[in-house]
């Protein structure tokens, strides 16, 4: 006792709280526990480590993975992380707090959250936005669910077969179990004039699992026709240059703020976002930050609106979210201060810049063809092998990257941010072009 | 902690920049014109330098309370210390894309299978997965995948889920959003199950039942092992809601007590921070016959939340098999030490040995003093709230949860102001009522907020 740097407790201390409480021992504290039930041996687990031999299990296992130069997206995005980012989110007073049910000793958390929604409105050119999602995937579940919850005895939700493969994934995994009919179709728009669907919404991707940025034009105005609401997967980082879901006219954005700063680490945590127009706050799934004024009429921010949640309503809330993802807004947020307009739209550039070099590069090797010829596309973008898949795959993974990331229709995708040099792109190309000869 | 007013917006002036990027001065996008698919409208962001962002947030902070400042009695929040070396392996693996080949993430693949493994271990279940990004996530998990069970035996008609009066908000929310009807089954007067009241709503439509053991009332459900025999005798499951999990680590395994299926709150039982609202982590734990199920439900994007896994891996390490057997049962005894250290002036409605949180129905001698009043006055203190009106039991519950990561100091001083409150409530009853007085701000106006909602930034 006393000797675990985590446990505040002396035998002493112990002695004194048993007594108090008039139970002889720490396992009399149990003694309501069936016997059966309580665990007599060791736990197979291994001795406690000192917090230097921690460092030296975490630097082992880290020494085992191979750190390759990413030249891939499909989700997760290697741009850089501002060192001011960590810094202030690993300040304790944002890191340890707790979810900001006691406005007023966390009004830092609901300040920030208040800036971020601002922000996430700002990017998508909609009216309102919550305190996020758990990831991207998961909001485009949460989006499906609104656009049921909203339109009322409407089940079907049309999504583009060209959104991002795990997007897609997670969608079926929800309307699965909540009953909700899922139609993925390459045309959607088709799909959705047919006019025989009890439509409840349609979603489809800003920039598709092909890196292009998609047109939406005309096709809000023919889902409003049909009684539905149109939700847009959108790139945050992207939507600084691409066209907004508001100006195509669409009427719920969500998407994976990851772009926004946050590392790769392996997938997560990432953070959702999601925004709406105005007319549906009321069915927006989470947490939401709202203004107002404390008793002596200063500025004040509090949770609110939340008659829609978990907490009140039960089995009748519009979702079940309750924990999510506070702090990876605080990343995004950050983000975008340091970046603001001006270094969002210089980002955007570069990526644009480096992305399509690697593209001519890579065309005129000769080992592909274009398969979207005269698309725009921003970082992302996806080539037809005309070589063997997987040597040109192992080609790179030797070199030290990892790119050409083989896609379900036979093609390879590629992806270039502004972290790429000019120097890496020529040498990435030379391996492919080793593998010409 | 101070008020500070400013948001970041306010800050903002044009030309200013904070942003640091390679210089490409040729890279440029095509004009906006050039095609429909360019973004038109302006964007506004704010434009601050690097410094102005710095102490920004910095001052934001200070109007923030954490584990680090103080100490944190919110029952079923089990808001633990938050090791520092946890922060620090994380940085270890920031650069991995989570669609790299495995050939080149054999340490984390290896990170995964050892808290499979120790997870497995701790809760007596088989197999983890990982995906889940919260609690309430992983509760929706575990209940696709007692739905999958069903289905695949061609049981489809099992669509009810059991959950008691006394559960969590987020366990009859998750049942609705995977397509189950909730029934509850009220608590006994003692507080715990009633099984008698159970027995009648088992049939061949229930899917199982959702507990969490110790129930949000602190009490163990010692009838668990006939709760589980009826409930398994009428061909449903039982999930084990892992929020008030952190009494039973090094304990009592719920694969033990009959369990099919659990989450686990990392960010809660495994000293993850709570970053203000997340990310957590809950992972989904089975016993066998779920097991090949274990991979179906897709819950989210990538592996989960990695960054939080590999902070509750370093807790485990830390932990080991010696002081994990100490970890639950030292949270027990600081609940109820501060019970029975309050119990003369706070109404404690049950007065059994609790485990790691217990419920007081308010004060004794309350007066017109609220629990919302005794909560907003704590703050005062310099102490987070405890966790308030829930369960919806009791119509003034003040829910207590000290975690074990508490001093007997900290514990007495917090029992000391608790005392003080008492004595306030019947001397002084206006200074509850306006409290906190101390606060960067006083109790807002929470009506106006929902009633005429400004929820972001306009210029004035």
């Amino acid at each position: 006792m006393g000797t675990f740097a985590y446990f505040p407790h002396t035998e002493e201390d112990i002695r004194v709280m048993l007594e108090r409480i008039g139970v002889p021992n720490l396992d009399a504290l149990y003694s309501d526990v069936p016997d059966e039930f309580i665990r007599k041996e060791d736990y197979d687990l291994p001795s406690s480590m000192s917090e230097d031999q921690v460092r030296a299990w975490f630097e082992s296992m880290a020494a085992r993975n191979t750190r390759l130069k990413v030249f891939a997206g499909a989700g997760a995005y290697d741009h850089y992380t501002p060192s001011v980012i960590p810094y202030i989110t690993s300040r304790s007073e944002f890191l340890t707090a707790y979810t900001p049910y006691q406005c007023e000793i966390s009004q830092g958390t609901l300040r920030y959250i208040f800036e971020w929604q601002t922000m996430i409105c700002a990017l998508t050119g909609l009216d309102v936005s919550n305190a996020s999602m758990y990831d991207g995937p998961t909001a485009a579940a949460e989006a499906m669910r609104m656009c049921v919850a909203s339109t009322r005895k409407r089940n079907t939700v049309v999504a583009s077969s060209r959104l991002l493969p795990n997007v897609l994934e997670v969608l079926r995994t929800y309307s699965r179990y909540s009953g909700i009919n899922l139609v993925e179709t390459s045309d959607v728009a088709e799909a959705v004039a047919e006019g025989t669907l009890d439509l409840a919404g349609v979603i489809v991707p800003s920039i598709n699992r092909y890196g292009i940025i998609e047109s939406h034009l005309g096709l809000a105005q023919l889902v409003h026709e049909m009684g539905g609401l149109l939700v847009e997967y959108c790139d945050p980082s992207a939507l600084a240059v691409v066209k907004t879901p508001a100006e195509w006219g669409g009427d719920i954005a969500v998407g994976d703020g990851q772009s926004l700063g946050i590392p790769l680490c392996y997938g997560g945590p990432y953070v959702g976002f999601m925004a709406c127009r105005s007319e549906l706050m009321r069915k927006l799934p989470g947490r939401i930050v709202g203004q107002t004024q404390d008793a002596q009429g200063r500025r004040a921010f509090v949770l609110t609106l939340q008659a829609r949640e978990q907490h009140i309503r039960r089995e009748k809330a519009t979702s079940n979210i309750c924990s999510n993802e506070s702090l990876m807004a605080l990343w995004c947020t950050v983000y975008l201060s340091l970046m603001g307009p001006e270094g969002m739209r210089k980002l955007n550039s570069i990526c644009y810049e480096n992305s399509h070099y690697l593209k001519r590069e890579l065309l005129a090797t000769g080992l592909f063809s274009d398969p979207f010829e005269g698309r725009e596309f921003l970082k992302e973008f996806v080539l037809q092998p005309l070589c063997d898949v997987q040597k040109l795959q192992q080609a790179l993974l030797d070199a030290g990257f990892f790119g050409a990331l083989a896609t379900e229709e036979g093609y390879v995708s590629f992806c270039v941010t502004e972290r790429r040099t000019r120097e890496e792109i020529d040498a990435l190309v030379k391996v492919v072009k080793e593998l010409a000869l | 902690m101070r008020y500070y007013d400013k948001l970041i917006f306010e800050l903002s002036r044009p030309g200013r920049s904070g942003y640091s990027l390679p210089d490409m001065p040729k890279a440029s996008l095509p004009e906006p014109g050039s095609s429909i698919v360019w973004r038109q409208t302006p964007l506004e962001l704010p434009e601050v330098s690097e410094p102005d962002v710095v102490r920004h947030y910095t001052n934001l902070s200070q109007m923030n309370f954490g584990v680090d400042t103080g100490f944190y009695p919110l029952g079923s929040c089990t808001m633990k210390y938050n090791p520092k070396i946890n922060e620090e392996v994380v940085a270890l693996f920031n650069g991995y894309h989570p669609l790299q080949p495995e050939e080149t993430t054999v340490g984390i693949q290896s990170i995964y299978d050892f808290m499979d493994k120790a997870l497995a271990e701790i809760t007596g279940m088989r197999h983890f997965t990982f995906l889940p990004c919260a609690g309430a996530h992983g509760e929706l998990t575990g209940l696709m995948l007692i739905r999958e069970y069903h289905m695949s035996r061609g049981d489809a008609a099992r669509t009810k889920i059991i959950v008691p009066d006394s559960a969590h908000g987020t366990n009859p929310a998750s049942a609705a959003v995977c397509g189950l009807d909730v029934v509850v089954v009220k608590s006994r007067p003692d507080g715990l199950v009633d099984v008698d009241a159970l027995k009648p709503l088992l049939g061949p439509d229930i899917a199982g039942i959702m507990l969490t053991n110790p129930n949000t009332l602190g009490l163990f459900e010692k009838d668990i092992k006939q709760i589980a025999g009826l409930v398994h005798g009428c061909g449903g499951l039982l999930y084990y809601d892992g929020a008030n999990m952190n009494p039973l680590l090094g304990v009592v395994r719920p694969g033990d007590m009959g369990f099919d299926v659990m989450h686990l709150n990392l960010h809660k039982t495994f000293s993850t921070p709570h970053g203000g609202g997340g990310p957590g982590s809950g992972p989904v734990g089975v016993g066998e016959r779920l097991v090949p199920f274990l991979g179906k439900p897709r819950v989210s994007g990538f592996h989960g939340n990695f960054g939080v896994i590999l902070r509750a891996c370093a807790y485990i390490l830390a932990l080991g098999k010696e002081n994990v057997k100490l970890a639950g049962r030292l949270s027990t005894l600081a609940a109820n030490y501060i019970k029975e250290s309050l119990k003369d002036c706070y109404k404690l409605p049950i007065p059994s040995v609790c485990k790691h949180e217990f419920v007081f129905d308010g004060l004794k001698d309350a007066g017109d003093v609220t629990t919302l009043d005794v909560a907003k006055r704590l703050l005062d203190y310099g102490f987070h709230a405890p966790t308030i009106y829930f369960p919806l039991l009791f119509h003034q519950a003040l829910m207590i949860e000290p975690t074990e990561t508490e001093s007997l100091q900290t514990l007495d001083s917090f029992i000391e102001v608790m005392r003080k409150i008492a004595a306030e409530a019947s001397e002084n009853p206006g200074l509850l009522h306006g409290a906190p007085h101390n606060a960067p701000i006083s109790r807002p106006d929470e009506t106006a907020a929902a009633r005429q909602p400004i929820l972001k930034y306009s210029k004035v």
